[in-house]
């Protein structure tokens, strides 16, 4: 992942993170809203460099905390935890497959709340839990895992829209050219 | 080494001096102000696009009830006036402290927390509209919460069900204090509440109204902040519990009012 790249995905942790603060979508019906930074750090992890990880886990976790009731910090730890672990199998990762992504999506959702929630109680900070909290988990996990593969999908093409298009016209003029095989 | 460099960074930030890890926050959050006024800008003009729509007939029937609803409430007022003057005469008369009227201020809910386990949101007031940590925020409807952080446009509101914002209240019916706090059914259905410290042998029903009793020093006495559910008793038998519905639903708020004493 080059320069640029990394710079669109930053744009886009902090769009997502902003979009979390301000759509009620679900919030209002489910009672949770998903988070867009677990599925942005599986494609980072899977793609890009842990350089790209740091900067994702620090810049994406401070935003969050910021715009949340979170102590500053708590966010960054859980997202590189995860981040790291699957940058270290990544070899071993169906990365282009869906189904692959939206597993992958669906348990990096899942456990970044879950450590953010550890981290927050070794902190000793009272957040508001119960066994609604299950609820709310699943309901980031199903949303993360459905985000996975558009979040591929989306970087994907902004990374074909800023980088260089393939030539499609030959040098050599089409009437010249030596047809071989039945026609 | 990215590992110990990541974890290095997070140990310097949560081991910031409180004041400077707010200023850091807000600094941060203040990043978001322009797509928040972009958002804000969007939301209007949506609004302002909606109130073309509905036809004639329907907007002189609206027209007409608002006219209804305010003459009723003008006669409400005036009611209220000569009860606060009233009121004053009698705190003259037994040489009571007078009371002072709490200035309000409206403000606008820009965002809301990203995480699940608090129940917090940012208007679009900070220190340059006079705003300070602890200021009680109310809607029509009753008790929001109260001011967290305050930044120079922006500041943080705790609301009520929040483990951050415990409120001292009163039961009307029964003159019986207690403390409004954070329950864990509230994870899913944020307008229910524990009422905890309530006496042992208690004279509670459903349905009671429950106010702010003014103990506690941050939120004056008479604000309306729900209605007993139910209540069991617990620790033994030595103390009551309740649940309180709220009377202001938080997750559709998007106009508060900032009182100001």
């Amino acid at each position: 992942m080059n320069g640029p790249q990394t710079l669109i995905l930053l744009v886009l942790a902090l769009l997502g993170v902003f979009a979390e603060a301000v759509v009620d979508f679900p919030r209002v019906w489910l009672r949770t809203q998903f988070d867009v930074l677990p599925p942005l750090m599986v494609y980072a992890s899977l793609t890009g460099g842990v350089g790209t990880l740091v900067l994702l886990a620090t810049v994406g976790g401070i935003c969050a905390d910021a715009l949340s009731g979170n102590p500053m910090g708590v966010s960054v730890l859980p997202l590189f935890w995860v981040g790291l672990a699957l940058h270290w199998r990544r070899e071993l990762i169906l990365r282009d497959l869906p189904y692959a992504q939206f597993v992958l999506g669906g348990m990096a959702a899942a456990a970044v709340p879950v450590l953010t929630l550890v981290v927050l109680l070794t902190l000793g900070e009272n957040s508001l839990l119960g066994w609604g909290t299950l609820w709310q988990l699943l309901v980031v996990t199903i949303g993360g895992a459905a985000l996975t593969p558009l979040c591929f999908s989306v970087m994907e093409t902004l990374k074909r829209a800023f980088a260089y298009q393939p030539s499609t016209t030959t040098p050599f003029p089409a009437n010249r050219e030596i047809k071989r095989g039945r026609y | 080494m990215a590992f110990v460099v990541v974890l290095a960074l997070v140990l310097v930030i949560l081991n910031l001096p409180q004041a400077v890890a707010t200023k850091a926050k807000l600094a941060v959050g203040s990043l978001f102000l322009p797509l928040f006024g972009l958002a804000t800008l969007t939301r209007d003009l949506g609004q302002q696009a909606g109130k073309h729509l509905p036809p004639p007939s329907a907007l002189i029937a609206e027209l007409d009830r608002t006219r209804r609803e305010n003459r009723e409430l003008r006669v409400l007022v005036a009611q209220g006036d000569e009860a606060l003057r009233e009121n004053d005469r009698l705190r003259q008369l037994l040489g009571w402290k007078p009371q002072l009227p709490w200035a309000t201020k409206p403000a606008r809910i820009i965002a809301r927390d990203t995480a699940n386990w608090w129940r917090t949101a940012r208007i679009d007031r900070g220190t340059r509209d006079d705003l300070r940590p602890n200021l009680p925020v109310v809607s029509a409807d009753g008790l929001v919460g109260k001011i967290g952080e305050v930044g120079l446009t922006t500041a943080e509101v705790v609301f009520v069900g929040d483990p951050k914002c415990r409120v001292a209240v009163v039961v009307r019916e029964t003159s019986e204090h207690g403390v409004l706090s954070s329950s864990s059914v509230g994870v899913l259905d944020h307008r229910l509440m524990d009422l905890t410290h309530l006496p042992r042998h208690t004279a509670l029903k459903p349905g009671q109204r429950v106010f702010t009793s003014g103990l506690g020093g941050v939120f004056p006495a008479g604000l309306p902040v729900g209605t007993i559910v139910d209540y069991r008793s617990v620790g033994y038998g030595l103390y009551t519990e309740a649940r309180v519905k709220l009377s202001a639903d938080t997750s559709r708020l998007n106009e508060v009012l900032v009182l100001f004493p």
